[in-house]
Formats: structure tokens, C-alpha cells, sequence
């Protein structure tokens, strides 16, 4: 009783205070100075249609680097803690059904094609790698589905996950040398503002952070699925 | 357009909390599990609508696709550990 009690005071109070935001809320009539900057100077200096992938990989992209590592070390927790116990005792298998069977087979090409063209297309239209790695990873996720007992490598998969954290230092670090500071895209060319090959190196970039998170997640649920009972 | 936003505004916001309430409340797990992931895809078109597009997708991306896809394949398995349980 004194439990639901508290709950009851405890949601009263949440909407006391989100009423008072909401109510006190009056939309700015014009972009505040940071916000300005970014929306004029972005297609100009960065070549990015969008200009939330422009900061994301550009002008915070050591903030990205920094998520990406931690998403990394949450992935080798995951496998370190699950690795303990991977000797294959045959489960028993348990039928699936014959929609899971067919749709996963025509849904996850696409889903996987999807993925791609988001991370490709991060500097053009909204989404971008951490997107993109995302919808890869629930391609696989649905693999898993369809079949409980497919094995992925984990080989495979860190090294992908290895390649493209080393790429994106290294091209960090050639922004460093041959451009304006780490992790700077102009020591590519910058191209016409909306098209594919445009953006100097943000699309490698983006690719990159795409596969390296689907990667990430891809381990997570490919330690999740081989471990037994804990 | 504009003068029927607040309207479809708020029948999104009724229908999160409708998905919420079925989730939490629902006695069948994959209808609760098919709650939750509408909940998220009414928050995605929400931020659709608050012209934040970049959030929007990754919020269909994790939190409807991903997640729903995850509480599935761990139902999976919690129905798998029956299935041995039956047969010693």
C-alpha cells in the first residue's frame, strides 16, 4: 500500500515538473549562435549536406571516437564474461516456423542492403553509421532467429570490427598531417555539396563507424547466442 | 497541414500510452514485446515530427528494431530451457 503510495507521489511529481517545461517553453524564434555557425558554415567548409553528420564525424568526432570505444569495451565484456563457458553440447532444437523461414530469407538481403546504403549515405541523408550498424546487426539478429543453431565466426568478425577501428585512427591521424587536425575530412577532396563522392572523407569515415558498430553488435549477439544456460 | 499537427500529435501520445499500458498489463509475452517495440516506433515518428530525422531513425533502428528483435530471440530461449526441461 505505502509502496503504491510513493509511486503515485513519485509520477505526480515527474508531471509537475514536465508540465512546467512544457508550459514554460517558447520556441526560439531564430538559431542561437553555435547553432548558426553549424548551419552556415557546414556546407561551405565540410561539403556535408547534413549538417548533424557534419558534427557528429567532423567537428565532435573525437566525442564519436570515444563512443565507439565504449561500445567496443562493452562488446569485449560481453565476450569475456559469455566466453567462459563454449563447449557445444548439441541443444535440442526447436522448431521454427515456415513464415519465420521464408521471411527471413528474403528480409535479411534487404535489411542488410539497407543498412549499407544508410551508413554509405550518412552525409546526404539522415542516419549514418551508428544507424546503419544497427540495422545490420538486427539482420543478423533475425538470421539468429530463423535459426538458433547457426554459428557465426568470431574470426570474421573482429576482424572487421579490427580493420575498421585501425582505418578510422589512421585516417584521424592523416587529418592530423595533411589537414587541418585529427580526424579533419579535407584530405580528401570536397566535391559538389549533395553528391556521393562529396565530403572528403566523412562517407569512409561514416562506412567505417557503420561496420565496426554492426560489427560490435553482430559480437554481442553472436556471444549471447553460443553460450548456454548461465 | 500544420493546423492538424497538435491533433495528430496527440493521438500519437495516446496511442504510446495505450502501447505502454498494453505492455506492461498484456498476460501474453510476445504481444507485451510487440507493445514495447510500438512504443518506440510512435517515439520515432514523434521525432520525425520534431524535424530531428537523424534521432528519429536511430530510435526505429535500436529501439524498435533491434530490441524487439532481442526480447524475441531471448523469449526463444526461455521457451528452448522449457522444451529440455520436458525431456530429461
Amino acid at each position: 500500500m505505502i509502496k503504491r503510495f510513493i509511486a503515485v507521489v513519485l509520477l505526480a511529481a515527474f508531471a509537475a515538473v514536465f508540465a512546467t517545461l512544457l508550459f514554460g517553453y517558447t520556441p526560439d524564434t531564430e538559431l542561437n549562435l553555435t547553432a548558426r555557425y553549424y548551419a552556415e558554415r557546414t556546407a561551405a567548409d565540410l561539403g556535408a549536406a547534413n549538417i548533424v553528420t557534419a558534427i557528429v564525424v567532423t567537428y565532435r568526432g573525437l566525442d564519436t571516437l570515444g563512443e565507439v570505444t565504449v561500445l567496443f569495451l562493452a562488446a569485449s565484456i560481453v565476450g569475456l564474461v559469455l566466453a567462459q563457458d563454449t563447449h557445444k553440447t548439441p541443444r535440442a532444437r526447436v522448431p521454427v516456423g515456415e513464415l519465420l523461414t521464408t521471411g527471413t530469407r528474403f528480409l535479411v538481403p534487404l535489411i542488410l542492403l539497407l543498412g549499407v546504403y544508410v551508413f554509405v549515405n550518412g552525409h546526404l541523408t539522415p542516419g549514418g553509421g551508428f544507424q546503419g550498424g544497427a540495422i545490420i546487426a538486427s539482420g543478423i539478429l533475425l538470421t539468429l532467429l530463423a535459426d538458433p543453431l547457426k554459428h557465426f565466426g568470431h574470426g570474421l568478425i573482429s576482424a572487421i570490427e579490427s580493420v575498421a577501428g585501425i582505418f578510422y585512427v589512421a585516417i584521424g591521424l592523416a587529418g592530423l598531417l595533411l589537414a587541418g587536425g585529427f580526424l579533419d575530412n579535407r584530405i580528401l577532396p570536397l566535391g559538389n555539396v549533395g553528391e556521393l563522392f562529396s565530403a572528403g572523407a566523412i562517407p569512409v569515415i561514416y562506412s567505417l563507424i557503420g561496420l565496426k558498430v554492426g560489427a560490435e553488435f553482430a559480437s554481442i549477439l553472436a556471444s549471447l547466442s553460443d553460450t548456454e544456460e548461465l | 497541414m500544420s493546423h492538424l499537427l497538435p491533433w495528430l500529435t496527440g493521438l500519437l501520445c495516446f496511442t504510446m500510452l495505450v502501447a505502454a499500458i498494453v505492455a506492461i498489463r498484456d498476460k501474453s509475452m510476445p504481444v507485451a514485446i510487440l507493445a514495447a517495440g510500438l512504443v518506440s516506433l510512435v517515439a520515432s515518428i514523434l521525432f520525425l515530427i520534431l524535424a530531428s530525422p537523424d534521432v528519429a531513425m536511430t530510435e526505429a533502428a535500436i529501439g524498435s528494431g533491434l530490441t524487439t528483435f532481442l526480447l524475441f530471440f531471448v523469449l526463444g530461449r526461455l521457451r528452448a530451457g522449457e522444451h529440455d526441461g520436458e525431456q530429461p
